[in-house]
């Protein structure tokens, strides 16, 4: 069964209009005087100001170092092909190529570039990448004067990107590999 | 020839036409500002010449403020490309700009906006009919914008043209009847004069409160501001009867706008606030040094300044009424409310004398 909602007539009072007006200017008067004398803006200025982003916060994707200093990517080229707006694309060292920073391990990329025009920060890369390598960072604002500055290199990535301390894999499998030089076995 | 008066006039006109053009650019920047602090936002505050940065305190406190932000604007209209659409009426399309600002800044002429300066009165033009000019200039106003409509060829612009000439025409009768009490007790139209009246018996707005509550509205609906800014109701029309327009085209129908809110709170406080005379200081006498002239040319601003700030400040809000509630308020309501305010203040005056 409908229900009929009576539609309540408007007064005299309030077909004047003068009440809502008196309502507009106090509500308006309210905000600008909150804005202009007590300062409460709801805006933030941002070149100046920035917001704290929060952890877990997807920003440009960046390589990392490992504790020593030593580039943590091995160029397994996992990213790239999970890349989906292929936006990473890595030059391994090939057959006499560039050894790896870190002693034990079997290579580093010769080239690693990432086109920030093309990522997408969905953090697949990170995902994906069995060393840690590479780590979706806080920032957001990338600005460059050329599609070519947006092509950010392996050297650019890994200043950018800082140390993350983690288990260093491959320094352990060095020593136990320089513990079984000598038997029995110690570790 | 008169040489004196000629070359006293040119000074006066140049000096009107760059207060106004001022007023004008400093009211767009009132109004981003004003509708700023009203949303809670802080409002145009960085714009500002290079050599400002070098000012110690006063530079950055100006770009705070947003005062070369109408400068940035003029220049961005200045060098914005002047686009003609390829179905426009051309001539239309050229001449609608012109002639929505022409009226604008004609209005102004026969508005008295001080006293004496030395032997020289100020206003431009002292006509007997001032009244019956403004009226007559101000609804040619809206020729432009219909012009613009019509040449635009385009659906939205068409709109706006309709519905600012329907305006028009349900607001321009109620507007020239809430004068009537005005001019029945002061019994003269030169608007020079009825400062003068008021300067004697105290200001209008005490005698026809009812005509200046009237006049306003109206003066809302002329002047195509919210909540009677039907023809360039942005979230309806897209932008109304200048959606076709760019460049220095679309600066003049802007600069036409404004000069109409600058041109109605000059006659509002002409007509009902007394004009440039305040009731203490000796400021309600014409005055006789350069210093009392000064102050009169102040009182008058000052008071436009409070009727301009009331004009943005009603924009930030109002809902925009709907079409037939224009026509219901214009025809239905204020007109029968004017006829009555004639008729009352007729028996008054004659129960008086």
């Amino acid at each position: 069964m409908a229900i009929t909602v009576n539609r309540k007539e408007l007064t005299f009072w309030e077909k004047l209009y003068l009440p809502a007006i008196v309502g507009g200017l106090k509500v308006t008067m309210r905000h600008a005087f909150n804005t202009l004398i007590r300062r409460k803006v709801v805006t933030m200025e941002y070149p100046e100001q920035k917001w704290t982003l929060p952890t877990g916060y997807r920003g440009a994707p960046y390589l990392v170092k490992d504790q020593d200093g030593d580039t943590k990517c091995v160029s397994c080229q996992l990213c790239e092909f999970v890349c989906p707006p292929k936006a990473i694309r890595i030059t391994p060292p090939g057959g006499t190529g560039l050894k790896a920073d870190r002693p034990n391990a079997e290579k580093m990329p010769a080239e690693f570039e990432i086109n920030m025009l093309r990522c997408i920060f969905c953090g697949f890369c990170q995902e994906v990448c069995p060393e840690e390598a590479i780590f979706l960072q806080k920032d957001y604002s990338l600005t460059a004067l050329s599609r070519g500055e947006m092509i950010y290199n392996k050297e650019k990535l890994l200043t950018l990107g800082g140390v993350s301390p983690g288990i260093q894999k491959w320094k352990h499998k060095l020593e136990e590999a320089e513990a079984q030089e000598s038997f029995p076995v110690k570790i | 020839m008169d040489w004196n008066f000629i070359i006293f006039s040119i000074v006066k006109i140049a000096i009107v036409v760059g207060v106004v053009q001022g007023m004008v650019a400093y009211s767009v920047l009132a109004e981003r500002k004003i509708s700023a602090w009203i949303q809670d936002r802080v409002g145009p505050n960085r714009a500002a010449p290079p050599f400002v940065k070098y000012i110690p305190v006063l530079g950055p406190f100006l770009t705070r403020l947003g005062i070369f932000q109408p400068l940035a604007d003029g220049l961005k209209f200045m060098f914005k490309e002047d686009f003609t659409p390829a179905g426009v009426k051309k001539i239309y399309f050229f001449l609608a700009p012109a002639i929505a600002v022409i009226p604008a800044m004609l209005t102004v002429a026969v508005i008295p906006f001080g006293s004496m300066m030395g032997q020289q009165k100020m206003v431009i033009a002292d006509l007997n009919v001032g009244i019956l000019y403004t009226f007559g200039i101000v609804s040619m106003g809206v020729y432009g914008i219909v012009l613009a409509g019509y040449a635009a060829n385009s659906k939205y612009p068409f709109f706006g043209g309709i519905r600012s000439s329907a305006q028009m025409i349900s607001y321009e009768i109620s507007m020239g009847m809430s004068v009537i009490p005005v001019l029945l007790i002061v019994g003269n139209l030169n608007l020079s004069q009825i400062i003068n009246w008021q300067s004697g018996h105290g200001w209008l707005v005490m005698y026809a409160p009812l005509s200046f509550v009237i006049f306003m509205v109206a003066s809302f609906a002329e002047t195509n501001r919210t909540p009677f800014d039907l023809p360039e109701a942005e979230t309806e029309l897209v932008g109304g009867y200048h959606t076709e327009y760019s460049s220095m085209k679309f600066a003049l129908f802007f600069l036409a706008e404004y000069s109409n809110m600058v041109a109605s709170s000059a006659m509002m406080v002409t007509l009902f606030f007394g004009g440039w005379t305040l009731p203490f200081w000796g400021l309600d006498q014409p005055a006789h040094s350069l210093g009392m002239g000064l102050a009169n040319i102040l009182v008058f601003l000052v008071k436009m300044l409070f009727f301009m700030v009331l004009f943005i400040w009603v924009r930030w809000m109002f809902p925009r009424f709907r079409y037939d509630q224009l026509m219901d308020l214009g025809w239905r309501r204020f007109l029968p409310l004017a006829l009555v305010n004639i008729l009352i203040t007729a028996v008054w005056l004659w129960a008086r004398s």
